[in-house]
């Protein structure tokens, strides 16, 4: 008699908890704004990312194309994988003196891992982190960029 | 030809079959191969063979200073990637012996949190997922989104963040944090209600886990099956409560223990934990002290010549950093304990004599991470 009545109870209980599951899928069913979170390629236009959003390493250029890097190198001492490599150039200044300037800033984008010690590390606040996430290429040699842009060159007073 | 068959070939069975359930198996969550041994449907005994994604992290530590071996800690265990940068940062802050604001304590607590908690999410999205419920992996991975919001805003990225930094933190939190924080707690508590209501109570779900995988209190202690997986069994054995760090000794929560030892048990420890961590995250949230993000630390940080451990509990079981320095800025041997590796080494002992179904739902509660296993 007790199987019997346990036999039953157990289908009772186990087609009850199918329910309560259903219920939760069936509220979702018909109201999808929920479920939801984000449809990417179709929001692309007015995507925007968060400020701090790692996307790639930039130098930060103003609108008169300086920049504040010196060539000294610490960012490539700091990278963990070899994705930067600075190569200065020497010119002599106003004043007569020989400087140090940076040539090209390297920035392999394909061996960076986004750890943000170059950006961190920088004593002149040169580099920052840029918004762009849609790296995909065909060749894997567009993915090595050169940072400082052509014709930029130092703000002055930055050294 | 010889080599290339390396089946532990000890005594086949005319009746026993070997299979491989990976390295490319959705339910072994990664590139793990196991070899399993079949009579029938029932299981034999099973082999696991790692190392498809071993990357060599620990010798690459060896080349790395401290701050940059942090990035590589992200990617041992990417689900607890916030927890194993704390590890590395509370090895070398007790190193030097220097003294961390309370600032970055609460930061890094309530971070470390947050990670437990989306990593049991995701957790809870894919043991669904094995035992046949995909809705569970839409609706974990949904609330999931809100955590890598809040973490994408503050650190940058969303999933491997290197946030923590030798004395501190890199930035500061955004100033939306508390508020998206309080958001999402208030979400979550009426979201995982529906977890219950889906998973937990479900007949299917009950009779598939319930005294499946049996692992005693005394082999879950003998593997060394740390973890929500050792506390399903009864083992207490949260290192945030026998060697708390960081803020754990002053908040007030329990270590969730269930004693069944079984499938079900695991998947109840994970589930309670998740409130459990909420309960942590309320208790600091308002009350993060004003201060600096990081103390002052040495351009270029040298650990005194030495032998230094430190454990944390990461999201799967005690993470454990062994570091042997020789006066260097590099270490000199970095040795990792990783929670996910001993974990699986208890998965032949449980799985015996199961059917092959239920070894997926084993597995699953287990959570094991491969790169966790391969480093
Ligand atoms: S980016 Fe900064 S760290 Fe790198 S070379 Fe320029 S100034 Fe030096
Ligand atoms: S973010 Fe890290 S890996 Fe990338 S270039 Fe900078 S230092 Fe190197």
């Amino acid at each position: 008699m007790n199987s019997f009545f346990k036999y039953f109870s157990d289908i009772f209980h186990g087609v009850k908890s199918l329910l309560i599951g259903m219920s939760v899928t069936g509220r979702y069913f018909f109201s999808p704004g929920q479920i939801v979170t984000q449809q990417y390629p179709e929001n692309r236009k007015n995507l925007q990312m968060f400020e701090r959003f790692k996307g790639e390493v930039i130098m930060l250029h103003d609108e008169n194309n300086l920049h504040r890097c010196n060539g000294c190198g610490i960012c490539e001492n700091n990278c963990p994988n070899g994705s930067i490599e600075v190569i200065p150039a020497r010119i002599t200044g106003e004043d007569g003196k020989s400087k140090r300037i940076i040539d090209k800033h390297i920035y392999h984008l394909g061996m960076c891992t986004f750890c943000g010690l170059c950006v961190k590390n920088c004593p002149s606040n040169a580099l920052g982190f840029g918004q762009e996430f849609e790296h995909a290429v065909f060749d894997r040699s567009k993915l090595t960029k050169v940072l400082n842009k052509t014709g930029s060159s130092i703000i002055k007073g930055v050294e | 030809m010889k080599e290339i068959i390396n089946l532990p070939v000890s005594k086949i069975d005319e009746e026993e079959y070997h299979i491989n359930m990976g390295p490319q198996h959705p339910s072994t969550h990664g590139v793990l191969r196991l070899v399993v041994s079949l009579q029938g449907e029932i299981v034999k005994n099973l082999k696991p063979h790692c190392g498809y994604i071993h990357r060599g992290i620990e010798k690459m530590c060896e080349k790395d200073t401290y701050p940059q071996i942090i990035h590589l800690t992200d990617r041992i265990d990417y689900l607890s990637s916030h927890i194993s940068n704390h590890a590395v940062c509370l090895l070398v802050e007790k190193a030097l012996e220097i003294e961390i604001p309370e600032r970055v304590q609460y930061i890094r607590t309530i971070m470390d949190e947050l990670t437990r908690i989306q990593s049991h999410q995701l957790w809870w999205s894919s043991f669904g997922m094995d035992l046949g419920g995909l809705t569970c992996f839409f609706y974990g991975l949904r609330d999931r989104e809100m955590i890598l919001d809040i973490w994408e805003e503050t650190t940058g990225s969303r999933f491997l963040q290197s946030y923590n930094c030798p004395g501190g933190v890199m930035q500061d939190i955004h100033p939306n944090f508390q508020k998206k924080v309080h958001a999402f707690l208030k979400t979550f508590k009426k979201k995982i209600k529906d977890y219950d209501r889906i998973l937990s109570g479900n007949v299917i779900f009950e009779n598939r886990s319930q005294g499946v995988g049996i692992l005693s209190k005394e082999d879950a202690i003998s593997y060394g099956v740390t973890g929500p997986s050792g506390r399903g069994s009864g083992w207490s054995c949260d290192v945030r409560k026998t060697e708390p760090y960081s803020m754990y000794s002053k908040v007030q929560f329990n270590e969730v223990l269930r004693y069944e030892c079984d499938t079900y048990s695991r998947y109840m420890v994970r589930m309670q934990e998740m409130h459990e961590s909420m309960n942590i995250i309320e208790q600091l949230i308002d009350n993060i002290p004003a201060g600096d993000h990081s103390a002052k630390m040495k351009a270029v940080i040298k650990l005194p010549a030495g032998e230094y451990f430190q454990q944390v509990e990461s999201a799967r079981g005690e993470l454990g950093l062994y570091v042997v320095s020789d006066g260097n800025k590099t270490p000199y041997r970095m040795k990792f304990r990783t929670p996910s590796f001993s974990n699986l080494s208890v998965l032949d002992h449980i799985s015996r004599d199961m059917k092959i179904a239920d070894l997926v739902a084993i597995g699953a509660s287990l959570d094991l991470v491969i790169p966790d296993i391969d480093r």
